[in-house]
């Protein structure tokens, strides 16, 4: 059912990037082998900073798997045939981005062996347990569908009657798994950075954003390497989602700004101040934010003029932009920028270490090797049928 | 079948990787089918419940001893013998009683197999509590 | 007389909930005619007064460390600290203005666990391994604790520490009546609750010759602690947010 063996058989080429990417995945599990041994001190965690590079890539990647909504809702809900052959690739992704939304939970816990004590001890209460209901049904639902659609596919048959009513489903799904990892941070008392209403709408504005932008990418290149095409229109489609969820989003962050540097209040103005001009002499993220913002600019621009949106080229560099501009907000500034300063003021800089940047590199490439397979798979079925 | 000597090749080593803890242990002469010797404590006779008891579900009293201590704040026992003993791993059972961990505890848990009881790591033994440079 | 598999069925499930209603009546009837606890609320006062007296003075944290092994690491990243001292504009930003910086900007508060009686520490631990006490402590499971450190993230007054690696080799002398943590876990002052329940005071408050520190149950008007509030002008830190903590500042 699964067809799992459709991935085994591939040119030089293919056998080369998914041996490039096991090995990169064996480097980082690894060094995973040596964060159990000596604890989470190999990496570059602090008393204050004490989430960094693995929770930010879980936010950042909650949020690309989310983005498969994009695709579902106008194709099952609206009829909207041109996102007919990509529905399948949206969900797919889907399913590799919580998968890795998982492992950087999982490396990131100080006892892993104990994870089962979320099972055991269920506690409502908690941001935390609606995050694991949420992801886990998600990733669930997702596979579920990938696989049965998939399999309706190659035989050639219409979808059984029952997977409509889940494929409904995970479009409020969907907007609920973004939603509840922007409650994990956005009820903190603690932390002003994050106690902010519009945390989950600016949560859901970049994942549309970025992810349907990763999906362009993927799409594009799928068309270079085979002779998989999504169709102009549905590329054009998706883009358009890009440019507005973009727009939405500069416009959410410019709105915190202005609360922020308005009221002049220091608790509100200092996280920002940190990550756009630095405190007490660390300024190491200032420039990364600035680029992030500096992308995000020059991708609104690139996506809002019709002939530039639609030239293939320009669209490409719009999208490595979109998606780089918010990585590096949500999956470099949000974390960092929320514990620093610490409830004491205290400055305390953060740069992952070189055994942590590695395991997120292993975590990358699992992904990327998740997305090869299951690519490769779907691509195997449509040829099959043309 | 061209397949067959392959299946069969193949099937035989896999039944006799997943049997090796039968036909290894069986060869080997070494592996005593009697108990280990364990030291027993000198002074105390009695243990807080019958030995019986304690080979057997020794861990799932020291869980109920953790949450009862921990989340009920019910710190004493009354034992069957009428004795009270604090719900104390290390101040009742190891230091008034089982000080030799080699000689006891890991003898059982090596025969037995089984794999690092990571009480160690945080509650201290007579034996467990050492000075070294911070 | 034949008897129906359907109404065996149903004479079946009205005996078990007949049984089970019975159970519950029975299990309520008993709550409600328990004799009703006295609650327990341990607080703390801490007299900044009297703990500047001796400059740099550090009796409360040694013993405190001591008794609980607490690992001392060189590497500020990864302390574990359960008591400590902080200047006073860092702990009380908000009260402070450059007119006043000058003359206690800089002088020493005590900080530890302020054991809120709405901790949001609680509210977040997915596996339920800190809790708030029925007497006020606010505790750990260490054997529960799974590290994800959501409860760091919670606290607005920076009262938590991570053990980042293995603590014991940081340890100075082990006290052998108190267990060490393992690494994975997070870790805080806990009111020397082992010690309450001998009947003894937390080792702070104990410790300190200045007598800087009273502690007592803050719901029994004769204690110690309520008698200093009626006495002195007390603050708390972050009130605002809620938290409702245990601890008071006499500045």
């Amino acid at each position: 059912m699964f067809m799992f063996e459709r991935a085994l058989t591939g040119s030089r080429k293919y056998w080369l990037w998914v041996t490039s990417l096991l090995l990169v995945v064996l480097v980082g599990s690894w060094c995973y082998v040596l964060q159990l041994m000596h604890g989470l001190a190999v990496t570059g965690l602090s008393r204050d900073v004490t989430w960094g590079l693995y929770i930010s890539q879980f936010t950042f990647f909650v949020g690309v798997a989310a983005s498969a909504v994009m695709v579902v809702l106008p194709y099952y809900l609206h009829d909207y045939q041109q996102f007919g052959r990509i529905t399948i690739l949206g969900e797919l992704l889907a399913v590799t981005a919580v998968t890795m939304c998982i492992l950087f939970i999982l490396v990131d816990l100080g006892q892993p062996s104990r994870l089962f004590n979320m099972v055991l001890h269920p506690q409502p209460q908690s941001v935390m347990f609606w995050d694991m209901i949420a992801l886990a049904g998600y990733l669930l639902m997702n596979a579920v569908i990938a696989a049965v659609t998939l399999t309706a596919q190659r035989e050639q048959v219409p979808v059984p009657g029952w997977i409509k009513p889940v494929i409904i489903l995970s479009i409020p799904w969907a907007i609920s798994i973004h939603t509840v990892t922007a409650f994990l941070y956005s009820g903190l008392p603690s932390r002003s950075y994050w106690l902010t209403a519009i945390l989950a709408p600016r949560f859901l504005a970049s994942a549309f954003a970025s992810g349907p932008a990763l999906l362009i990418l993927l799409c594009l290149a799928l068309r270079k390497l085979s002779g998989f095409d999504a169709g102009r229109e549905a590329i054009q489609k998706l883009a358009i989602i890009v440019t507005y969820a973009s727009a939405i989003n500069i416009f959410f962050i410019l709105a915190e700004v202005f609360t922020a540097f308005y009221s002049e209040i220091p608790a509100l103005e200092e996280h920002f101040k940190y990550l756009f001009i630095g405190l007490n002499g660390d300024y190491h993220l200032v420039p990364w934010m600035w680029l992030s913002v500096l992308l995000s600019w020059v991708a609104l621009a690139l996506l809002m003029v019709p002939k530039w949106r639609n030239n293939i080229r320009l669209l490409v560099v719009a999208c490595l932009c979109v998606f780089v501009s918010i990585w590096l907000d949500k999956g470099l500034g949000l974390i960092v920028g929320g514990l620093v300063p610490s409830p004491l003021g205290a400055v305390t800089r953060y740069a992952p270490t070189l055994p942590e940047s590695t395991i997120v590199l292993g975590i990358w490439a699992s992904g990327a090797l998740m997305v090869t397979i299951f690519y490769k798979i779907a691509l195997s079925v449509w040829e099959e049928n043309r | 079948m061209s397949d067959r000597p392959l299946i069969l090749a193949g099937l035989t080593l896999f039944v006799g990787v997943v049997a090796t803890p039968i036909w290894h242990g069986a060869l080997d002469r070494k592996a005593a089918l009697t108990a280990p010797p364990i030291k027993l404590p000198a002074r105390e006779k009695q243990c807080v419940a019958p030995a019986s008891y304690m080979r057997s579900s020794h861990m799932q009293l020291l869980g109920n001893w953790r949450d009862e201590v921990v989340r009920d704040g019910r710190r004493q026992l009354v034992a069957s013998n009428g004795k009270i003993y604090d719900k104390d791993l290390t101040r009742t059972c190891l230091t008034q009683c089982h000080t030799d961990r080699k000689e006891f505890c890991e003898r059982c848990h090596d025969y037995a197999g089984v794999s690092n009881p990571d009480c160690w790591d945080c509650h201290n033994g007579p034996q467990l509590a050492f000075r070294s440079t911070p | 007389m034949k008897i129906t598999r359907k109404d065996f069925l149903r004479f079946s499930g009205l005996a078990l909930l007949a049984v089970a209603g019975r159970r519950a009546v029975r299990a309520v009837g008993e709550r409600a005619s328990a004799p009703p606890a006295k609650p327990v609320r341990w607080g703390m006062v801490i007299d900044l007064q009297k703990c500047r007296q001796k400059d740099g003075c550090d009796r409360c944290i040694k013993a405190c460390h001591s008794t609980h092994n607490v690992p001392q690491f060189a590497d500020r990243a990864h302390e574990v600290k359960w008591i400590w001292k902080e200047p006073f504009q860092n702990v009380f930003p908000a009260a402070q203005t450059d007119y006043t910086r000058e003359f206690y900007g800089n002088l020493p508060v005590l900080l530890a666990c302020n054991h809120c009686d709405d901790p949001p520490c609680q509210d977040v631990c997915p596996v339920d391994a800190t809790w708030r006490r029925e007497d006020g402590v606010v505790t750990i499971d260490w054997h529960r604790c799974i590290g994800c450190r959501y409860c760091m993230a919670a606290c607005p007054y920076g009262a938590r520490s991570f053990n980042w690696q293995d603590p014991r080799p940081a340890i100075a002398t082990v006290n052998p009546d108190f267990p060490t943590r393992t690494k994975g876990v997070v870790e805080k002052c806990n009111f020397c609750e082992e010690r309450l329940a001998k009947g003894l005071g937390p080792a702070c408050v104990e410790s300190c010759e200045e007598k800087a520190i009273a502690f007592g149950d803050l719901e029994r008007p004769d204690s110690e602690v309520r008698q200093v509030l009626r006495s002195r002008f007390a603050v708390q830190r972050q009130p605002e947010l809620g938290t409702g903590p245990s601890v008071y500042y006499l500045v």
